[in-house]
């Protein structure tokens, strides 16, 4: 197991109260294994990266029965620690419009190498030579590290992210919508050197996106995200075609295909919770169609309903229902 | 009769170079050609996609036919009214006409303005009735476009959803009661589980209400599901241009191809194709003469690079910009 | 409907400015001074010119203060507590004048050179540019030897001065806003320049609009102190500055310290209650600068 993350909870405190952004999230992600996270707006994603990464302001309480990596837990250590053997070396990071996060002023390749020197001490010659690799290996030309971003189109300077996201040769990369805001075809590209890069670096993924489609051809593993807790949490092929949690099947039916011109589009109505009221029982009750009073009496549990699947809700007996009427447009339009 | 007549609509923007290239290389204005010989037209109620990549001109082209930017060249024709020679009085009418919805539901909306001042403007601005009138209007617009009046009327912006701000976009814009309605990404920026129901109430409400709409957006997914027409253009021009099912099912022209094999499905067992494309997107400047994709397209010939592709009809009702067809018959290949 | 919005309106402004510390003990000092001045005649024990005896029936001159004239008396015998509360009254009238008229002088020009740009930016900025080249004192004296002195001419002169700063902050921040989507929108609903302006644009800078509505009104108070103690203010009209320069040509100012106190401090009061009142703006216009 690379990462083994269990109960992780960061909340903030704000003047009138508690906003419990992560609430109890446990994930496992393996050696060599894409994650897909799936999560729509204010479901914690980019607090459970933050947490993560050690980014979260001094106001956040942060606590796990295990936030592992490679056997060894991160939580106990100290900020400086953390930043010299974790940070880059171990877990990087691609973050969400990566595309601004590089600096206007500086060439490219020299951004690049100093986020290789920072951290390990290469002689100019050798950490030229590792540029010029990176940006070949996601297809982008050497003499391209010359230049500044704003010579780069959006596809081009996501590719140097990712590059720069492996120039320590890390165990895990971690990537917040990396392909949003990208048209489709430099999307599809980005996507297909991540899988070739996959297959010489062996580091693993954790991939965070509201795009179901990139999840569903990225990842080897899916979580589902909402308001804090993961939902569902199973394998890719499995949590497609065997979806237990309601919000996942509102998901899927909400998501055009033009493989399926005449499928119904759905949408859930209402919106997530506010999080910093204390929600007895389920999160997703009250936007739920088939939620019951036991629903929001206590929380659920995490039910391992098969092997490495688990499931965030306590009417999975009602499943095979479930799976008929979300298909139907006026299961959701009452429930609100 | 058509609502609407796009004709050779042309966009270009000029830049010019520094003082110094011009005396040492006498470099001459650089042009964008952001959009170049736009040309199709719509029948009243129709819904019609526009679909391409970021710098293939489709929100330029829609500044130019909401009359909020003056095109280089072309005609655009609202019933049968060249646009362009409208006085003030006409294009305070023509915007009571045809409205626009937009993207970003966080930046549309004055931050200072309740949702009653934000759907009552432009009736305020255009002097449409009086103040019992207009409060009439709001009050049922807001209705229609699903929320309830006395709930929103004195919310902020900040106060509410991306859902609920973009509601109140809509209603903005219908408030005018328009005949023509330039939906710009409406909801490229809400989150997917509401997506559905934002696409549903501009389909439902261009019936009731009988507008026609110009829906433009990147995502083919989203277009495929809402739009009967679709238009797929690049670098400014129309590439394609058929009904939605044909477009989707059976492209011809390369780039649209490409660009449908290329959208990505919703199933873990799915294995996307490698698009048949070369190259990155270009940028439209300083074009070479020819067709806007040769430096893109795997089957490019000759005449490609010599002449501009007109836009004929390959298929009954499906038209194509490629020099691969003629107009009545399909290429061989 | 409208007065309802300037009613929501006041209300909003001093919920601003009393939940800041500092915009509280700013607003509490310059609501003081302006009751002082406004009650000046009423509350004032003597007139401001009038030389006066004491109780002795000796002439009460470079008196420091006693019971009998609270803030003493000056070389020729006036008191110093009427002089000080009439002055109060032109000081702050000027400052609120002038800072106010400027303020909107270089509100529309920021606004207007800032939203329509190409020429018109041209004109007013170059324009602001020269003004800024102008020199407030020598163009004081000028109107002076041409006019005489008078009240007028100093409100006159501050004004085409201070409203440079503010031109440029405004032209700033409306190129700002004017990018933003929701003008476009106003634009394609029907909007003319002129509403887009005013309606649209305006209430999203009014923070910044009333940050520097106080730095104007606090410049305007120094510039006109400085001139009136230079000798260029209005001989009739006192002022806390022309107070300081009676005190200079008297020749006396290194022993009346009775007589130097109570404009010098009340003017760096004034100065600094306005600024702090800037404060509180500012963490409306920036909302990052929030304490938490």
């Amino acid at each position: 197991m690379l990462m083994k993350i269990e109960n992780l909870k960061t909340h903030y405190r704000i003047t009138d109260g508690i906003v419990k952004a992560v609430d109890g999230v446990s994930i496992s992600i393996k050696e060599d294994e894409v994650f897909g996270l799936a999560g729509e707006s204010g479901c914690g994603k980019s607090t459970l990266i933050r947490t993560i990464m050690r980014l979260v302001p001094d106001t956040a309480k942060v606590n796990a029965d295990q936030l592992q990596y490679r056997g060894e837990d991160l939580l106990p250590l100290s900020d400086k620690e953390y930043r010299d053997r974790i940070l880059w070396k171990e877990i990087s990071l691609v973050p969400q419009s990566a595309m601004n996060s590089l600096n206007p002023v500086y060439r490219v390749g020299n951004q690049l190498a100093e986020a290789i020197q920072t951290h390990e001490p290469l002689n100019k010659a050798e950490t030229r030579e590792r540029t010029h690799q990176l940006f070949k290996g996601v297809g982008l030309q050497p003499e391209l590290t010359r230049n500044y971003p704003h010579e780069f189109s959006g596809g081009m300077r996501q590719r140097a992210m990712i590059a720069m996201s492996l120039a320590l040769d890390p165990g895990l990369i971690i990537m917040d919508e990396p392909t949003t805001g990208l048209d489709v075809l430099v999307q599809e590209r980005i996507l297909r050197e991540l899988r070739a890069i996959r297959q010489k670096s062996k580091a693993s993924i954790f991939l965070i996106t509201h795009d179901i489609s990139v999840i569903a051809e990225m990842s080897d593993r899916i979580g589902i995200m909402y308001a804090g807790r993961i939902m569902e949490q199973a394998d890719s092929m499995e949590l497609f075609n065997d979806t237990y949690h309601p919000y996942t099947l509102g998901l899927k039916n909400a998501f055009p295909s033009i493989q399926a011109l005449d499928r119904e589009l759905i949408s859930i109505p209402g919106s997530p919770p506010n999080l910093s009221k204390d929600i007895p029982g389920c999160v997703f009750a009250f936007r739920c169609p088939f939620a019951i009073r036991e629903c929001s009496y206590e929380r659920p549990p995490d039910l391992e309903i098969k092997p490495n699947h688990f499931v965030h809700c306590i009417r999975t007996d009602k499943v095979d229902e479930f799976r008929e009427r979300a298909g139907e447009k006026k299961t959701w339009q009452s429930s609100k | 009769m058509a609502i609407l007549e796009v004709e050779d609509l042309k966009q270009y923007f000029y830049i010019n170079p520094g003082l110094l290239a011009k005396m040492v290389s006498g470099k001459k204005p650089s042009v964008i050609k952001a959009v170049d010989g736009l040309t199709f037209s719509l029948e009243p109620g129709e819904i019609m996609g526009v679909a391409g990549e970021s710098g293939c001109g489709k929100s330029t082209a829609c500044l130019a036919i909401s009359k909020l930017r003056e095109p280089t060249d072309g005609t655009i024709r609202f019933r049968g009214k060249n646009i362009s020679e409208m006085s003030k009085k006409e294009t305070m009418e023509y915007r009571s006409k045809v409205q626009l919805i937009f993207q970003d539901p966080f930046e549309s909306l004055n931050p200072r303005f309740n949702v009653f001042d934000t759907v009552v403007e432009p009736l305020r601005a255009l002097d449409i009735g009086n103040r019992e009138e207009r409060r009439e209007r709001v009050i049922n617009t807001l209705s229609i476009v699903g929320l309830k009046p006395h709930a929103y009327l004195d919310r902020y912006p900040h106060q509410m959803s991306g859902g609920e701000r973009q509601r109140v976009g809509i209603a903005s814009a219908l408030v005018l009661e328009p005949e023509l309605v330039i939906a710009d990404e409406p909801v490229s920026m809400l989150d997917v589980s509401i997506r559905a129901g934002i696409l549903d109430l501009i389909r439902d409400l261009s019936e009731r209400m009988n507008f026609t709409c110009i829906w433009v957006s990147h995502d083919l997914s989203i277009l495929s599901n809402v739009s009967e027409k679709l238009m797929i253009m690049y670098l400014g021009r129309t590439m394609e241009l058929a009904p939605t099912r044909e477009v989707i099912t059976d492209p011809l022209h390369p780039y649209a191809k490409a660009l449908i094999s290329a959208v990505a499905i919703p199933d873990p067992a799915y294995k996307r194709p490698i698009p048949d494309i070369r190259g990155e997107v270009s940028q439209p400047i300083d074009p070479p003469p020819g067709c806007r994709f040769q430096t893109r397209c795997k089957k490019v010939m000759n005449i490609c690079e010599r002449e501009d592709p007109p836009l004929i009809e390959a298929k009954p009702g499906h038209f194509v910009s490629c020099h691969l067809y003629k107009p009545g018959m399909e290429a061989t290949n | 409907m409208k007065l309802r919005r300037a009613k929501e309106f006041l209300i909003t402004q001093f919920k601003i400015i009393m939940g800041n510390r500092f915009g509280f003990v700013g607003a509490s000092i310059i609501v003081f001074f302006c009751v002082v001045g406004l009650l000046a005649p009423i509350i004032a024990p003597h007139q401001p010119w009038d030389t006066l005896r004491d109780s002795n029936g000796k002439l009460a001159i470079m008196r420091p203060p006693s019971m009998e004239f609270l803030l003493g008396t000056t070389a020729l015998g006036r008191d110093l507590l009427t002089q000080m509360l009439y002055a109060t009254r032109t000081t702050v009238l000027i400052g609120l004048v002038s800072g106010l008229i400027s303020m909107v002088i270089g509100a529309n020009i920021g606004l207007l050179s800032g939203y329509y740009g190409g020429k018109m930016d041209e004109i007013l900025m170059r324009f602001t540019d020269i003004i800024y080249g102008m020199p407030f004192l020598p163009f004081l004296i000028v109107l002076i030897a041409l006019f005489g002195r008078s009240l007028w001419f100093v409100i006159i002169a501050i004004c085409c001065i201070v409203w440079r700063t503010s031109a440029r902050v405004i032209r700033a921040q409306t190129l700002a806003i004017k990018q933003r989507q929701f003008i476009m929108a106003a634009k394609a609903r029907g909007c003319t320049n002129f509403r887009i302006i005013y309606g649209h644009i305006m209430p999203n800078i009014l923070p910044l609009l009333l940050l520097y509505t106080a730095f104007n009104i606090a410049w305007s108070v120094l510039a006109e102190a400085g001139a009136s103690f230079l000798g260029f203010g209005d001989p009739d009209n006192l002022s806390w500055g022309g107070m300081l320069y009676n005190l200079w040509i008297s020749g006396k100012i290194r022993t009346a310290w009775w007589w130097f106190a109570p404009p010098a401090i009340c003017i760096v009061l004034l100065v600094s209650a306005l600024v702090f009142v800037s404060r509180a703006y500012e963490e409306v216009a920036n909302p990052r600068l929030k304490q938490r």
